[in-house]
């Protein structure tokens, strides 16, 4: 049998201090879902030099295009790196917390829902760490 | 009987789809990002590497299908965090077309991208 709660307002951050494990992994999953979207956007509109780039043969050979050239130039400045590493952070702490929910969703593993999110947090600091020095190859590292 | 919390409606078809979805992209975002910055660095990226992938017909649909499932599973998500936040009534509508709009606006722009890239415009 269900039992019922009185949560008050979720959704009223002033309340941070009072929230557990499960809302801290609600509110995470929000802002990384709020950022991936955003830079889904960015992503695409940075890709679409490619609109540009396409059929200038010689170009293209000579890696003089459009589309190269906007890339390589992105990725030849430090900030950006560091922003690539904050999206795989992001993205990864994402897919491990929304495996967790999907878990969460099927009823598995119910009462150690905190435990899966801490393993999350701590699983993603270890990816990103240990992605630092491939994200940064040619740009000080 | 408990309160239901969540704004997905339990058997609703934007409730499964966020969920099958995410299934697909869990694999499919790993998959990008190994891609394009373990086996590829993206600092090597050029025009022509582009093409060589997104001429293969597999890559280019799982490209194009990944880009369907991120836009319907990010704006859907987007759209159930502001119904959580308390939007309704005329807003919750205009919120909801205008997050539509832009789905469709950038599954389109992206497709042609694709296009682009493979070499088939």
């Amino acid at each position: 049998m269900s039992q019922s709660y009185n949560r008050g307002l979720v959704e009223d951050f002033g309340r941070w201090k009072e929230f557990t494990a499960g809302m801290w992994a609600w509110i995470f999953h929000k802002f990384t879902g709020w950022m991936l979207i955003g830079y889904l956007f960015t992503h695409i509109a940075v890709l679409s030099t490619a609109i540009g780039a396409a059929g200038d043969t010689a170009a293209i050979q000579a890696e003089t295009d459009i589309y190269t050239t906007t890339i390589q130039g992105l990725e030849e400045l430090f900030i950006v790196r560091v922003l690539e590493v904050g999206l795989l952070a992001v993205a990864v702490f994402h897919i491990l917390n929304g495996l967790r929910l999907l878990m969460v969703d099927l009823g598995i593993g119910l009462e150690a829902q905190d435990k899966s999110f801490y393993a999350s947090l701590i699983l993603t600091g270890v990816i990103t760490v240990a992605s630092v020095p491939t994200f940064m190859k040619g740009v000080g590292f | 009987m408990a309160e239901r919390y969540s704004s997905f409606v339990p058997g609703g078809t934007a409730w499964l789809l966020q969920r099958i979805t995410a299934a697909f992209l869990v694999v499919v975002l790993a998959f990008h990002f190994f891609q394009l910055h373990f086996v590829n660095h993206a600092a090597d990226v050029t025009f022509q590497g582009t093409q060589a992938r997104m001429s293969n017909v597999g890559y280019f649909l799982t490209m194009v299908l990944f880009l369907i499932a991120g836009a319907f599973h990010g704006l859907n998500g987007v759209y159930n965090a502001l119904v959580n936040q308390g939007l309704d009534g005329t807003p919750k509508k205009v919120v909801l077309a205008v997050l539509t709009i832009a789905g469709v606006a950038l599954v389109v722009q992206g497709t042609y991208v694709a296009l682009a890239m493979a070499g088939w415009t």
